[in-house]
C-alpha cells in the first residue's frame, strides 16, 4: 500500500491550523475596512454556488441532449452556445466542450495542474476532484481510477482523458441508461449525476438504482 | 514551474478521497475566501493571476494545505503584489495608519453579474495558426520557473492536433500582466502509450489544450 500523503480531502481538517477560520475573518474585516469588498457582495457570491448553480444545470443539459437529437448535435458542435440555450453561462465556462460517451468510448475529465471545472453546468468542484490522488493518477491510470470508484471498463473500450489545464472546460455526456425509453426529460435529468458528467462513474438503469 | 502542483502522472499519492455528496463549502471560511477572491478580482485591480502564487507554495506545504487554504495564500499574495494591501495590514487585520479607503468595492449586484458574465480570454484577432488539424506535433521541452499550462508529463511527447480552438490570450504571460500574446490554442491528442509506455492500453489517449508557443513540428 502506498503511504497516504495528505490529500486535500476535508477529512484532514484536524491537521489544519486551528486559526484558519480566524485568519479568514481577520482578512475579511481588513478588506471591508479598506473599502475593497462589501460584505453583502460576499454573501451574494457564496449564495450563487450554494443555492443557484450546480450539477442540476448539467443534468438538464444531458437530459435535453438525450431527448432532442438536434440539440445534441448543437451541444457536441458548440457546447458553450448550446448550454447557453438553456440559460447557463458564466465564470469558468467561457468555452465548454461536451464529449460523448458511447459503447466504444469513455471520457474522463481532470485538471492535473489545479482545479479547472465547468462551473456554469456543475457548480464548484468537489474536494476529491481537486485532491492530489485524483489529479496525479487520472492521466496515467484512468482505468485504475474508475475501478477504485466502482466501475470496471471493458478492455476494448477507448478511454479518453481530458486534462483541462487551460482555457477549455469539459462536460461528459453520459450514455443514456437502458430501460429509460419511457421517461420524460425531467425524470431523465433526475437520473444524471455530477460524477457521471465528470466521467468517473457510469449511469445505471433506474431499476438497479443510480450510482454516482 | 516544475512544482508539486504539476502532479499529472505521479503515483503513490494514496486513495482518492471520494465522497458521493458533500457540501459546496465544508466550512464557512471556505465560502468567504472564495467570495473575497472573486470580489477583489472583480474590481479589475489585481495584476497577478490566481494560480502563480499557489504554484509558488513549497511542495510540503502545498500537500498539507487544503484547497481553500491555498486560496488564502493566493489572494493575499495577489493583493500585496497589486499594492492593494500591505503585509503589515494582513498581519494586524487593520488598515495601516493613513491608508486611504478604496471606493471601488463591487456591489452585491455587480458581484453576482460578474459571476454570470462569460469571462473573455478568447480574442477575435487574425492571428495565423502554425498548425492544422491532423498534423503531428511535439510538445516543446520547456522548463520555465514561472506559470505554464504545459504539464511536465507531456513535454517532448508527440501528439496529433485534434481541433483548433481559435485565438486565446496566452496565460503564461497574461497571469503576470506581461502582455496577452494572443495565439491559437489546440486540442492535442497524445496516445497513452506515447506518454506512459506499454503499460497503457494501446487505444487510450490523453487530450491536452496546447498554445501555439508550446508546440513544434514533429
Amino acid at each position: 500500500m502506498p503511504d497516504h500523503v495528505h490529500a486535500e480531502g476535508h477529512e484532514d481538517h484536524a491537521d489544519l491550523p486551528s486559526d484558519v477560520a480566524l485568519r479568514v475573518k481577520s482578512l475579511e474585516s481588513l478588506l471591508v475596512d479598506k473599502g475593497l469588498v462589501d460584505r453583502a457582495a460576499l454573501d451574494a457570491l457564496v449564495d450563487i454556488y450554494e443555492h443557484k448553480v450546480g450539477p442540476r444545470n448539467g443534468a438538464r443539459v444531458v437530459a435535453r441532449a438525450w431527448v432532442d437529437p438536434a440539440y445534441k448535435g448543437r451541444l457536441l458542435a458548440n457546447g458553450t452556445a448550446a448550454i447557453g440555450e438553456l440559460g447557463y453561462s458564466g465564470n469558468q465556462g467561457a468555452d465548454i466542450r461536451v464529449v460523448e460517451n458511447t459503447a466504444k468510448v469513455h471520457n474522463l475529465v481532470v485538471c492535473t495542474l489545479c482545479s479547472c471545472y465547468p462551473w456554469p453546468v456543475l457548480g464548484l468542484p468537489p474536494a476529491w476532484y481537486k485532491s492530489a490522488p485524483y489529479r496525479s493518477r487520472a492521466v496515467i491510470d484512468p482505468r485504475g481510477v474508475l475501478l477504485e470508484l466502482g466501475t470496471e471498463l471493458p478492455s476494448d473500450i477507448e478511454v479518453r482523458v481530458w486534462d483541462s489545464t487551460a482555457e477549455q472546460r469539459y462536460l461528459v455526456l453520459p450514455e443514456r441508461p437502458a430501460g429509460t425509453e419511457h421517461l420524460g426529460e425531467d425524470a431523465l435529468a433526475a437520473l444524471v449525476t455530477r460524477d457521471a458528467m465528470i466521467g468517473v462513474v457510469k449511469l445505471m438503469p433506474p431499476q438497479k438504482g443510480v450510482r454516482g | 514551474m516544475n512544482g508539486i502542483h504539476d502532479m499529472g502522472g505521479m503515483q503513490d499519492m494514496g486513495p482518492i478521497p471520494y465522497a458521493k455528496t458533500e457540501p459546496v463549502f465544508h466550512e464557512v471560511w471556505e465560502g468567504r475566501i472564495y467570495a473575497m477572491s472573486y470580489a477583489v478580482q472583480g474590481t479589475g485591480k489585481l495584476r497577478l493571476g490566481l494560480r502563480p502564487p499557489m504554484e509558488a507554495i513549497p511542495a510540503g506545504e502545498y500537500l498539507r494545505m487544503s484547497y481553500y487554504e491555498r486560496w488564502i495564500t493566493s489572494i493575499t499574495e495577489r493583493m500585496v503584489a497589486s499594492d492593494l494591501v500591505t503585509r503589515t495590514e494582513i498581519e494586524r487585520g487593520q488598515p495601516d495608519k493613513g491608508s486611504v479607503k478604496a471606493t471601488f468595492a463591487l456591489s452585491p449586484a455587480d458581484a453576482v453579474a460578474a459571476q454570470f458574465k462569460i469571462p473573455a480570454t478568447r480574442r477575435d484577432l487574425p492571428v495565423a495558426a502554425r498548425f492544422q488539424p491532423g498534423q503531428t506535433v511535439r510538445a516543446r521541452n520547456i522548463n520555465p520557473v514561472t506559470h505554464t499550462r504545459l504539464p511536465r508529463y507531456a513535454r517532448g511527447k508527440s501528439g496529433t492536433i485534434e481541433r483548433d480552438h481559435g485565438v486565446f490570450v496566452f496565460s503564461d504571460t497574461s497571469v503576470y500582466s506581461r502582455g496577452e500574446k494572443p495565439q491559437h490554442l489546440y486540442s492535442v491528442r497524445f496516445s497513452a502509450r506515447e506518454l506512459w509506455g506499454d503499460q497503457a492500453a494501446p487505444q487510450d489517449a490523453v487530450y491536452l489544450d496546447m498554445f501555439d508557443d508550446y508546440l513544434e513540428p514533429a
